[in-house]
């Protein structure tokens, strides 16, 4: 049941991972970048990480893909603004990629991962455990995290701000 | 739930989030659009995400989705900085195009 569900995310993410990066259109490549978001949300529930799965909807579905579809509507982007690299370039991009995809599986083969049993009774992934976590091990980077919050959302504004002339 | 993770083995995420980040390296190298880049490279940053999440839910250790939630933060942060600067950078060139930024490269 677990590996058909499995296999039925994997086909949904990797199906709309690759329509992001061959369709032509920019707003269809962000509408599958946020089915892609949601599978991997459905990865993170099958692996009882429910805090992540929660947070990874909130902050991507939520968030950042909001912002990506602001800004292809705000920038009119369409088939016609996209010209496409050329053929030799696209050969050179795929047997790029190819070959990376390769060297990691020979590395993934080679690699000897030992064996990892799941605990009978995970509640790792749940709020309670990771909060927990995240208010007393880990306190420090996530009060700094809030700075680096706070420049980057100074820093949009400033960077996006018209200027005067 | 504890069951039916056990039945997927470690192996498949391995190589599923290894597809995945090979196709965001592709969609970087493949497409001239600045804006489809940038979400090459969240694709990327997912692929990295779920394996932790995998080898954190299966070592039964939750360290590694908490840097997974800092990895979620940094990537919101890069996000909005970089959308901010293609806006400018349409602003004053009138295209996303990465073979018009061709200024700095020799």
């Amino acid at each position: 049941m677990s590996q058909l569900l499995f296999f039925t995310l994997s086909a949904m993410t990797i199906l709309s991972a690759l329509v992001v990066v061959f369709t032509r259109k920019p707003m269809y490549s962000v509408l599958s970048l946020i089915v892609c978001f949601f599978t991997i949300a459905g990865h993170y529930i099958l692996l009882n990480a429910q805090f992540l799965a929660i947070t990874h909807v909130i902050v991507y579905a939520g968030a950042i893909m909001v912002l990506f579809l602001f800004t292809v509507m705000l920038l009119n982007l369409n088939a016609d603004s996209d010209v496409p690299k050329s053929g030799k370039l696209r050969i050179a991009a795929t047997i790029t990629a190819g070959m990376l995809f390769i060297t990691l599986l020979a590395s993934i083969k080679s690699t000897t991962l030992g064996e990892f049993a799941f605990p009978p009774a995970s509640d790792k992934g749940l709020v309670q455990h990771v909060g927990q976590q995240l208010f007393t091990d880990y306190l420090l980077p996530f009060e700094i995290s809030s700075i680096l919050f706070l420049s980057a959302m100074i820093g949009a504004v400033v960077l996006a701000k018209k200027e005067k002339h | 739930m504890e069951q039916a993770a056990h039945l997927v083995p470690l192996n498949w995420y391995l190589f599923l989030s290894t597809f995945l980040f090979c196709i965001g390296v592709m969609g970087v190298l493949f497409r001239r659009n600045a804006i489809i880049i940038l979400m090459c490279i969240e694709l990327m940053l997912n692929s990295v995400n779920l394996l932790l999440v995998a080898f954190s839910a299966y070592s039964g250790n939750s360290d590694g989705q908490v840097f997974v939630f800092f990895i979620m933060v940094v990537a919101a942060a890069e996000v909005a900085v970089g959308l901010a600067l293609l806006i400018s950078i349409y602003r004053n060139i009138g295209s996303t195009d990465i073979d018009v930024l061709n200024k700095l490269k020799w």
